[in-house]
């Protein structure tokens, strides 16, 4: 069982390695992109046997606490078997 | 006056505040991230460098050290501690300060000298800055630009919690002198009781006029100012 968690920047934040990537993409040629946004995706194996409705309590408190700044950051957390 | 200067794996400026607190006469000691306790500090810097690698994010490992659990403890009964730079960033990420730092705007590392206006001169880190000028540091980082969401900024401002604003040689906070996209050139803040404050820019480096600038003793004589009045007031 793994835990998913994307952290992206809250929209209200200036993301300038987004907007640079952004830039790039349209100098490449890719046409149609109207914005990009670049964040952290962190990966957690979980020991065999893990309760995943304690493992989803556990790892969102962690995902608000730690993993993400909920000043600057959302979140998403995904368990998969 | 003992100033404890807390000391994370990475750290590179603490040794710069015990120089900065020591040639102002008074006695700083540093402290290992490891530590439950401040001893007999009178008061706190969390100095800058990249502690915990900046891992995750500027601060974000940092804040969850034993010694923070004493200054957070420290804090609450109103000792005062000042964030430099990394220190600045770790007391946000602590919550110990409102708002949070994020990239500068043009991905730029920014190692320069800047210009601060100052914008509430009553509290324990600004009472002895000079009125009449912008005071000169040195800046020294890629991640400083300050972020907070409207409430937070107008409730900061309404309370006076913004301390020092960056701006040009003549005290103008213009955007050509913000360095690193900061919302209202926000450069350090305090926290609602005025005992926990922080910046980016380095007071710590320019604390002797061999540095190119003496600018930022102002801050460290406010400091220990507040703590001889609270020192009289408690013998009184």
């Amino acid at each position: 069982m793994k835990a998913k968690i994307v952290i992206t920047p809250k929209k209200a934040v200036l993301d300038p390695q987004g907007k640079t990537v952004q830039t790039a993409l349209e100098h490449m040629g890719y046409t149609g992109v109207a914005g990009v946004h670049v964040g952290k995706y962190i990966e957690i194996d979980l020991a065999p046997g893990t309760d995943k409705a304690a493992a989803a309590t556990a790892l969102d408190e962690a995902a608000r606490k730690f993993l993400s700044n909920p000043v600057i950051e959302d979140y998403k957390l995904e368990i998969v078997d | 006056m003992r100033f404890a200067v807390l000391q994370f794996p990475a750290s590179n400026c603490d040794q710069d505040c015990v120089h900065a607190v020591r040639v102002l006469g008074h006695s700083a000691e540093l402290l290992w991230h490891k530590e439950t306790s401040l001893g007999s500090a009178d008061a706190v810097i969390v100095p800058g460098g990249f502690s915990y690698g900046d891992y995750l994010r500027c601060g974000a490992i940092a804040r969850f050290s034993p010694v923070m659990q004493a200054v957070k403890r420290f804090a609450d009964e109103g000792g005062l501690v000042l964030g430099i730079c990394n220190g600045f960033q770790i007391l946000c990420e602590a919550g110990l300060l409102p708002g949070a730092l994020v990239r500068n705007r043009d991905l730029q590392f920014h190692c320069e000298q800047i210009y601060l206006r100052t914008d509430n001169f009553s509290t324990p880190f600004t009472s002895r800055t000079p009125r009449d000028k912008a005071i000169k540091l040195p800046i020294a980082h890629g991640e400083g630009c300050y972020f907070a969401d409207p409430a937070t900024l107008a409730s900061i401002q309404a309370k006076g919690q913004v301390l020092w604003r960056y701006c040009d040689a003549s005290g103008a906070v213009t955007d050509a002198a913000n360095p690193n996209g900061s919302l209202l050139n926000i450069a350090g803040v305090a926290n609602e009781r005025f005992n926990v404050a922080g910046l980016m820019p380095h007071p710590d480096r320019a604390s002797e006029a061999l540095l190119g600038t003496d600018d930022g003793r102002s801050i460290f004589e406010s400091m220990v100012d507040a703590l001889q009045q609270r020192t009289a007031a408690k013998a009184a």
